[in-house]
C-alpha cells in the first residue's frame, strides 16, 4: 500500500499537510466572506470568458440567448469579480508552483494510458463540468466549498451529489488513473 | 462592511480584493497538492484522501471563523451573499459535475492551478469546461424550468435542524474530526507513491 500522492519531478518539494493546507484555504475563504461579502468562485469566470469569445463571432445569438443576455448588460461579461478572482488563481497556483519547483509542463496520466487518451477524458470531463456548473449556479468552489461554509442546504446536496457521481463514474474510468 | 453589502462588489476597489483573495485561492491549492490531477482523481480509489481532508478542513475553519466573528460582534455575518436551495439542479448538476471530476481529474478551480503548474491535461480541461457552459447556455431555454424544480428559497442547515449556528458549526468540526480519524485509521499508509508511478511516462 502507498501513500499520499507527491510530486513528480524529483527536485520538486513536498505538498503541505492537508491539514494545514486546508486551514490556510479556510482562512482564504473566511477573508474572501469578511472583505468581500461573497465565498470563492471558479467556474464563473471560464463561463464568462467563453460568453465573451462567443460574443465575438456571434453577437447576436449571445445576446438574444436568455442565459447569456445577462451578462452583457453592464458592458463586457468580464467586468466580473469573478474573472479577477480567477485571474489570481491563475497567478497565485502559478507562483507556489515556481517557488516549489513544480512547475512541469506535460500530461499528467495514469501509468496505463496514453497522452492522447488522457487528453480526450480531460475534454469529456470538462465538457461535463462544465455543463454541470452552470446548472448547479456554481462548482466544487462556490458551491461545495463557500455553500457549504454557510451552511446551505444546496451546496450540501451539491456537494454529496458531486462525491456519488464521482465514485460511480469512477470504476469505468479506472484505466485512466490506476495501475 | 462588506464590499458586496456596500455595492461595491464589481468597482476596481471589488476587483482589486477579489484579485488578491484569488491569488491566496490560488496558492493554496497548490500547496494542497491540488495542481495533480491524479492526486485529486486519486480519492474516488481511496487512494489519497487530501481531497476530503483539505475540504472539510477549509470548510470547517471558515464556518468557525464565520460564528465566531459574528458571536463577537465584529463582523455581520448575515450580510454575506447566500445562493438559493435549487434541489433539483444541483443534486442533478452535482451528479453530472462529479462524474466530469472522476473523467477529467480536475474540478474548474484546481485546473486552473493545475494549467498554472504546466499541466496540459488541466488546458484541455478547461477550453472543454468553457465549451461546456456555452452548451448549458444553447439548451437553456428546455433546461430553465429545471430551475423551479425543489426550489426552496434560501434553506440553511441551523433553520432546517432548529439549532444554532454555532451549534451546527461544532456538528460540522465534529463529523470532519471523526471522518479525519477513519482516514488515519484505514487509510493509505506507507511512504509517498514512487514519482514514476505517480505522473506515468511522459
Amino acid at each position: 500500500m502507498t501513500g499520499p500522492i507527491q510530486p513528480v519531478p524529483e527536485r520538486a518539494q513536498r505538498y503541505w499537510n492537508p491539514y494545514v493546507a486546508g486551514f490556510g484555504l479556510g482562512l482564504c475563504l473566511l477573508l474572501s466572506f469578511v472583505a468581500l461579502g461573497v465565498g470563492l468562485g471558479a467556474s464563473g469566470a471560464g463561463a464568462r470568458v467563453a460568453a465573451g469569445a462567443a460574443h465575438v463571432l456571434a453577437p447576436e445569438a449571445v445576446e438574444t440567448n436568455a442565459y447569456l443576455a445577462p451578462w452583457f448588460e453592464g458592458g463586457s461579461p468580464l467586468s466580473n469579480y469573478l474573472v479577477f478572482m480567477s485571474l489570481g488563481t491563475l497567478l497565485g497556483g502559478f507562483g507556489s508552483a515556481l517557488i516549489a519547483r513544480r512547475f512541469d509542463l506535460r500530461v499528467e496520466r495514469g501509468p496505463r494510458i496514453g497522452s492522447g487518451g488522457r487528453l480526450a477524458f480531460a475534454l469529456a470531463g470538462g465538457l461535463l463540468a462544465g455543463f454541470a456548473s452552470r446548472m448547479a449556479g456554481g462548482c466544487t468552489s462556490g458551491q461545495a466549498l463557500t455553500g457549504s461554509a454557510l451552511f446551505l442546504g444546496g451546496s450540501w446536496a451539491f456537494l454529496m451529489a458531486v462525491f456519488a457521481g464521482g465514485f460511480l463514474v469512477a470504476p469505468w474510468v479506472k484505466k485512466e488513473w490506476q495501475a | 462592511m462588506n464590499l458586496y453589502a456596500q455595492g461595491l462588489l464589481e468597482s476596481p476597489l471589488g476587483w482589486s480584493v477579489a484579485l488578491i483573495v484569488g491569488l491566496a485561492f490560488g496558492f493554496w491549492l497548490e500547496r494542497a497538492g491540488f495542481g495533480s490531477s491524479r492526486k485529486l482523481a486519486a480519492v474516488f480509489y481511496f487512494k489519497d484522501f487530501a481531497v476530503v481532508q483539505v475540504m472539510f478542513t477549509a470548510l470547517a475553519t471558515a464556518a468557525v471563523g464565520l460564528v465566531l466573528l459574528d458571536g463577537l460582534g465584529w463582523f455581520d455575518a448575515s450580510r454575506v451573499y447566500r445562493m438559493e436551495t435549487l434541489l433539483a439542479p444541483q443534486v442533478l448538476g452535482g451528479l453530472i459535475f462529479g462524474a466530469g471530476f472522476a473523467m477529467g481529474g480536475w474540478c474548474p478551480g484546481t485546473a486552473l492551478v493545475g494549467a498554472a503548474s504546466g499541466k496540459l491535461d488541466a488546458w484541455a480541461f478547461l477550453g472543454a469546461s468553457m465549451a461546456g457552459s456555452l452548451g448549458y447556455a444553447a439548451l437553456y431555454p428546455s433546461l430553465a424550468s429545471l430551475q423551479e424544480v425543489g426550489a426552496c428559497g434560501i434553506v440553511t442547515l441551523p433553520e432546517l435542524l432548529g439549532w444554532t449556528p454555532a451549534t451546527v458549526a461544532l456538528l460540522v468540526v465534529a463529523v470532519a474530526l471523526a471522518a479525519f480519524w477513519a482516514i488515519a485509521r484505514f487509510g493509505p499508509r506507507g511512504s509517498p507513491m514512487e514519482a514514476t508511478e505517480v505522473g506515468g511516462p511522459r
